[in-house]
């Protein structure tokens, strides 16, 4: 780790509590690194969290989240809120890089001491998310943040990771992803909350609006018909109206326990994906891995063995030693 | 820890709208495997640094094609000491006359780099930099 040398849990705990942001951002490095000590410092600070909102912001790109993103803090700042905002960007998969510009949006934040902004590269992640975003949330939250903004990448299908980390998702749209959105319409259906039809200033929005409506219409009545809020980030217009969406949705959500099942149904997932990480971590550590990996692995390209049956006789030697 | 990752942020101060060269170095930076954080036009250096922070960067390059980096480089030097972030190198590019980099660099400003420079050199410099910064 730069500067302080190695991190450890106590390092900027201290710090980390008594509301320095410096600390804040090497706390959140930390995590996304897995620094040394991470874990333990992710420990002392988990009671903190769970009171920070969390809503998710996701849609193509270029569909103006940023922008929106930068409005919707700006407000619930104005409101005496603290604001985190997480902003993800795809890291290249062959170079391991990113250019991460989601800040070019949100420059009028700048100096805006109730908001902490956050570039993430998704470093590998699915679903456009980074694996570590989820506890760079919480980080955010246990520094006693009201709220975190997430923005991700909206690409295809796979934005439904962003749903699963956020009580309130935010689906964005522009009239001129009509195709996009008829592809990816069913996995709106189940992830949406709020939906947004930016760039209204653009023909096409209020057609657009108007076919999501319907389409909605069709979604069984489960207590929450997704609204669809027209606007026009570049100029602040249908900002209140998302906003007033969101508050709307939260207090369904807490009358009707939903926040509740939704945070429990988070828990179990992580759990299981850290089941499911820390299982091929021990796996890989086993001494035999390496060389029985690269064995079983040419066994299947000659056609001697099924992938199936190769994973399974390196998970039965493997796991004799462990 | 492998999956640490150089972080540099490359920004624009003042009214200085020659974004060329920061954008090529910023794409350079993101091919060489680094986390790039492009904020954009016109920054104040208060802006940048407040960036750098919360970004926890381990390098800040400007782009300064204006003539103004005989003020920007070291306000952003000063501003990043005074909130406790020495550790941040600076570095950056443009229009800089050999008098003015070497009076920069007696000040804590990192090497800084002229017109026709190659992006590998810079690449290698930010990675060195990046490195000794433990
Ligand atoms: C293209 C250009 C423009 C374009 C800019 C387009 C754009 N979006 O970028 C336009 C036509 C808009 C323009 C306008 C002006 N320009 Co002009 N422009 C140039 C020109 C010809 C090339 C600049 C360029 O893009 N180079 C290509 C890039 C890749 O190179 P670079 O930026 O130098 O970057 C390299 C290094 O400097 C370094 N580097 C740069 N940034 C960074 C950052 C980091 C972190 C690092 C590590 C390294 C690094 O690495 C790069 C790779 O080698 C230069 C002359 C020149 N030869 O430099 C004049 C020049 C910069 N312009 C100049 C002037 C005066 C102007 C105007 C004021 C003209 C006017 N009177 O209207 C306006 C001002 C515009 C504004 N708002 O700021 C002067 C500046 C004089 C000075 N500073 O003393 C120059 C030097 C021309 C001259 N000889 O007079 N310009
Ligand atoms: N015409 C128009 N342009 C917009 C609107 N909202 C955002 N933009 C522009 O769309 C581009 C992408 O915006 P950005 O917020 O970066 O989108 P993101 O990729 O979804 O985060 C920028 O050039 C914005 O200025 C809008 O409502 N109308
Ligand atoms: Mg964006």
């Amino acid at each position: 780790m730069k500067g302080a040398g190695v991190v450890t849990a106590t390092d900027f705990l201290e710090r980390f509590l008594a509301g320095d942001r410096l600390a804040l951002a090497r706390a959140i490095s930390a995590v996304e690194d897995e620094a040394d000590g991470y874990r333990d410092f992710l420990r002392e600070i988990y009671g903190r969290a769970g009171k920070a909102y969390l809503v998710g912001i996701t849609g193509p790109p270029g569909a103006g989240k940023s922008t929106l993103v930068s409005h919707l803090a700006e407000r619930y700042a104005a409101a005496g809120r603290d604001v985190g905002v997480v902003a993800v960007d795809p890291t290249s998969p062959f170079t391991g890089g990113a250019l991460l510009g989601d800040r070019i949006r949100m420059n009028e934040l700048a100096g805006n001491e109730r908001i902490f902004i956050r570039s993430m590269a998704t470093r590998g992640g699915p679903g456009g998310l980074a694996k570590a975003t989820g506890e760079v949330a919480l980080t955010m939250d246990a520094f006693g943040l009201d709220l975190v903004l997430i923005e991700t990448v909206g690409v295809g299908q796979s934005e439904l990771d962003v749903a699963n980390s956020a009580d309130t998702t935010v689906v964005v749209v522009v009239p001129e992803s009509g195709d996009a959105v008829q592809a990816m319409k069913a996995g709106l259906m189940e992830i949406a909350d709020v939906l947004v039809v930016n760039k209204a200033d653009r023909e096409g929005a209020e057609q657009m609006a108007r076919e999501l409506r319907v389409t909605l219409e069709l979604k069984p009545e489960d207590g929450w018909r997704p609204p669809v809020v027209m606007s026009v980030a570049t100029e602040g217009r249908g900002v209140d109206e998302i906003l007033e969406a969101v508050a709307v949705h939260r207090s369904h959500l807490e009358k009707s326990n939903g926040l509740t099942t939704r945070r429990r149904a988070r828990v179990r997932r992580q759990l299981e994906e850290l089941l499911e990480y820390e299982f091929k971590c021990v796996c890989a550590a086993a001494p035999a891995y390496e060389n029985l990996l690269e064995l079983l692995t040419a066994e299947v390209q000659q056609g001697l063995l099924t992938p199936y049956e190769a994973s399974a006789r390196l998970f039965k030697e493997v796991s004799r030693e462990i | 820890m492998g999956r640490k990752r150089i972080r540099v942020l490359v920004a624009k101060p003042g009214l200085d709208g020659h974004d060329r060269g920061a954008k090529v170095v910023a794409r350079a930076l993101r091919d060489a495997g680094m986390e790039v954080i492009y904020t954009g036009l016109h920054q104040t250096p208060e802006a940048i640094v407040e960036a750098a922070l919360q970004e926890d960067v381990d390098v800040v390059g400007l782009s300064i094609l204006s003539g103004a980096h005989m003020t920007m480089f070291p306000r952003v030097r000063e501003l990043l000491r005074e909130k406790g972030a020495e550790h941040v190198v600076i570095t950056g590019g443009g229009i800089l006359p050999e008098d003015d980099i070497a009076e920069l660099q007696k000040v804590g400003i990192g090497r800084l780099f002229t017109p026709g420079t190659t992006t590998d050199e810079i690449v290698k410099y930010i990675r060195e930099a990046a490195a000794s910064d433990n």
